[in-house]
């Protein structure tokens, strides 16, 4: 079971030049791989009608928080209130449906963003302009903005029946047997992979999560795209925060709680670099579903539930030794090289 | 000679003048009266012991620092750069002796990092970046991916990519702040054949650099500076290697430093084929009581690495470490110390001192254990113990609980030195002793480690100013690229001989 990543990922990144592809290529194989086995135990896992559904849709609502976790860990730096900001703002959905009666949809939707992107300026005001690093200021709002949710809702809870059935519907619905959570998420995705590899602000993300001195020294605005990176993420988190409201339509004070390790957890996967600088979002995408899909596949493959937090953790290690091990050879291999020269 | 620039020279041809700038650092005057006129068509040296300013003077022109006084003119209008950007977009590009660039990109987008050619669509063309480069490589001659990650690259090949990144900017002036210390021959020579071409272009170069051979190579022109300040400009044609020396020690080498004549007894530190692979190689050498040995050398010839793995702090391949005859457990900074071995290192404010910690802690910190008794500490013993040496080493400061970091260089540096002559060594090895320390304070930290010496206590000394390793040490021994090249008695010791060795690999017998 746990030789599942290391396998397909240990035969890539020979070059030194395109470190990253190959990288997706042997999480994706990983992925691949858990599937088929799930398949092959069960059919139904991948052939059902609901197995299909059920496989594109779980990883959805992570996908969106892992993308965003992404691009901040790229500058090298971390948020951890995700799991907050996404219960917040799924609570926030729900109550906008049950206080402004016949809300379009897209109101909601773009409140939710707007808001999960103020609670993420906050997050990078912090870190921009407070120099505190980015574990302890996110480590705070992750309380913080928990705590608002728990005052705001109290012991109640927003239920399936408060909110209109179009909108609980988008959680379920399907084009061409595709959910439309999954389309959705899939468009946000090559649109943040487009941005962090052809525009100047995704590659100074990048720069920036290299090496932060160098990146002084080239006069790029740090706190500015460190500041735009929070924003992003969470706008992302609030994105997601409203799948969870349409896919659960149960909606606590709890809400989205652990989210901010799942997420941290399938970017590390996905082969971002918790250093920064290096990783695709792709990879962190990649990297969700893999996570979410294990979950899904162990129970099938007759691993009973305990295991799966412990499976969780050594894909995670295994991730990052692995990560360590090849810079390791790659490093002494390039001293090598240059040292025969 | 000794006055600025030929004041007929007009103003138009410049390409970048500095007049009498001066920059402190609280109470740490860095640049006294720096200034600098660089010409078109010109490779211009600046030359000057450590510490006489020149990074500094670099720093200024980089945007990094603002003067606190004096005249910047850029093409005859004057400037006040505060950052690098807008000293890059006026055109002038710095090479760092240790080029900062980003190890997980490309060599291209490291080249354009912040300026990336876009499309109306905000997307970076690479295409036109990948050409650029290709261009500017093959004007170079040099056969690097322009898509491989910078990681793991030579400092020589770092340089070229920060060369072409000013070549990319059509930088007019590029300052190169000791571009040489960590490249080989051939690198050398690469270097200066694409600084030559970039000179045709009608650039205007500054070269920094401690190697004299080079400075009359490569430069027309030179500069030297020295405590701070400016001394002269001449053309090389006509100036000496002596000549440059003589302006850049400025005084009598001997009067300077207070050398005590201390009688040598027997070998307290002996060390035996010590070799790390690609740090250094098959080190040997002894220091005896009474004796001031200067470990001589240019930055990156290993020098601080010999030190540290003699002490424990990093391990080594081969070889052996003793003291008094007895073996030193390798890699163990505690058994060093038990053995009877102190190291002050050359970056105090993060290697030797608790920074925000008060004085009296500092000073007592590595002999914690002794003082303690049935393990606990009382403020009492501890201010005791801290008073007698901050008074032995004439600390200057308010309390022995005000904060080290408010303490000057030479006062800090002291407050390191007190720490470990209160563990009461046999052997005391001292990384850079002076570095960064005022005129007055740094006699009173020879006179120190001369006294120490005289007191029978061995002394292992790292110097790369000159004067002082001349000044201070009974013996030198210089290193080049990771090998002792060359072992001279103090009563031989010349600035040219030591210099030699330390820029060349062959064996000097002395």
């Amino acid at each position: 079971m746990t030789t599942i990543t290391p396998a397909p990922a240990f035969a890539v990144r020979k070059s030194f030049g395109g470190v990253g592809r190959a990288r997706e290529l042997g999480i994706l194989a990983a992925l691949v791989l858990v599937v088929a086995a799930a398949t092959v135990k069960n059919p139904n896992f991948l052939f059902s009608s609901d197995g299909w559904r059920d496989l594109l849709l779980t990883p959805s609502i992570l996908v969106l928080v892992a993308v965003g976790q992404a691009i901040v860990i790229i500058t090298r730096n971390v948020d951890l209130s995700v799991g907050s900001v996404m219960g917040l703002t799924a609570y926030l959905t729900g109550r906008l449906f049950i206080d402004i009666p016949g809300i379009p949809i897209i109101l909601v939707v773009i409140a939710a963003v707007l808001f999960g992107g103020v609670l993420g300026l906050i997050n990078g005001a912090l870190v921009a302009f407070a120099k505190v690093p980015a574990m302890v200021i996110t480590l705070g709002t992750l309380y913080a903005y928990r705590g608002i949710n728990v005052l705001w809702t109290g012991s109640d809870r927003v239920n399936p029946s408060d909110m209109p059935k179009d909108f609980l519907a988008l959680g379920t619905q399907q084009i061409l047997t595709i959910p439309v959570l999954s389309i959705v998420a899939v468009i946000v995705l090559a649109g943040a992979a487009w941005y962090m590899r052809n525009t100047r602000g995704g590659r100074e993300y990048y720069a920036i999560g290299s090496d932060p001195a160098a990146a002084e020294l080239y006069g790029l605005r740090v706190t500015r795209r460190v500041l735009t990176a929070f924003i992003l993420s969470g706008a992302l988190a609030g994105l997601a925060g409203v799948f969870y409201a349409a896919r659960y339509g149960s909606i606590s004070s709890q809400a989205g709680s652990g989210w901010e390790l799942d997420a941290v957890g399938a970017a590390v996967i996905g082969g971002i670099a918790i250093t920064g600088g290096v990783g695709s979002v792709w990879g962190a995408a990649i990297g969700a579903m893999l996570l979410m899909t294990i979950n899904r596949a162990l129970p099938i493959l007759g691993i009973p539930d305990f295991w799966q937090r412990a499976v969780v953790g050594v894909l995670i290690i295994g991730a990052i030794v692995l990560d360590r091990v090849l810079a390791v050879r790659q490093k002494r291999r390039l001293i090598e090289a240059r040292d025969e020269s | 000679m000794s006055d600025v620039v030929p004041p007929g020279e007009a103003a138009a041809t410049t390409a970048l003048e500095l007049r009498r700038v001066v920059k402190s650092f609280g109470p740490v005057v860095a640049l006294r009266s720096g200034s600098l006129t660089l010409q078109p068509n010109s490779i211009h040296a600046l030359i000057g012991e450590n510490g006489a300013g020149k990074s500094t003077l670099v720093k200024i022109m980089a945007g990094l620092y603002r003067r606190d006084s004096g005249e910047f003119l850029l093409h005859g209008e004057e400037v006040d750069f505060t950052s690098t950007a807008q000293s890059k977009a006026a055109g002038v590009a710095v090479i760092y002796q240790e080029p900062t660039l980003f190890p997980d990109l490309s060599v291209t987008e490291n080249i354009f990092m912040g300026r990336q050619p876009v499309n109306r669509f905000g997307r970076v063309d690479r295409k036109a970046m990948r050409d650029e480069v290709e261009r500017i490589f093959q004007r170079l001659g040099v056969a690097l991916d322009p898509e491989r990650i910078t990681d793991g690259l030579s400092i020589a090949d770092q340089q070229i990519i920060e060369i072409a990144k000013a070549i990319s900017l059509d930088a007019s002036v590029l300052i190169m702040d000791e571009p040489t210390a960590a490249l080989s021959g051939v690198e050398v020579q690469r270097l200066f054949s694409v600084a030559r071409s970039l000179r045709d272009e009608g650039r205007a170069i500054l070269f920094i650099s401690h190697r004299f051979d080079e400075v009359f190579d490569l430069c027309d022109t030179v500069t030297v500076m020295r405590d701070g300040a400016y001394i002269g400009t001449t053309a090389i044609a006509e100036t000496t290697v002596d000549e440059l020396v003589r302006q850049m020690v400025g005084r009598d080498v001997t009067e300077l430093f207070p050398k005590q004549d201390a009688v040598i007894g027997e070998p307290l530190l002996e060390v035996s084929g010590l070799t790390s692979p690609g740090i250094f190689n098959d080190i040997s050498f002894s220091v005896r009581a009474g004796e001031i040995v200067a470990l001589a050398g240019l930055v990156g010839a290993g020098r601080s690495e010999v030190v540290r793995a003699v002490f424990g702090v990093d391990d080594y391949r081969e070889g052996e470490v003793q003291m008094l005859g007895t073996a030193v457990t390798r890699g163990n900074p505690t058994a060093a110390m038990r053995a009877g071995l102190a190291l002050v290192p050359e970056d105090r404010r993060r290697q030797g001192l608790v920074i925000d910690a008060g004085v009296g802690g500092n000073i007592t910190l590595a002999i914690r254990r002794r003082l303690a008794k049935w393990g606990l500490i009382t403020t009492g013993i501890e201010n005791r113990a801290a008073q007698e040496w901050a008074s032995r080493l004439e600390v200057k400061t308010h309390a022995l609980d005000s904060v080290a970091a408010t303490l000057s260089g030479g006062n800090q540096q002291k407050v390191v030195l007190a720490k470990w002559l209160a563990t009461d060594p046999r052997v005391l090895i001292i990384d850079e002793p002076t570095r960064g320390i005022d005129v007055g304070t740094k006699s009173e930290v020879h006179r120190l480690l001369s006294q120490l010496a005289g007191g029978g206590m061995g002394i292992l000394m790292i110097s790369s100013e000159l004067p002082e390793v001349l000044g201070m040490a009974d013996r030198v021994l210089v290193m080049h690229e990771g090998r002792i090249t060359a072992e001279i008695d103090r009563a031989d010791a010349t600035s040219e001989n030591v210099m030699f060795a330390a820029t060349h690999s062959s064996e000097v017998n002395s």
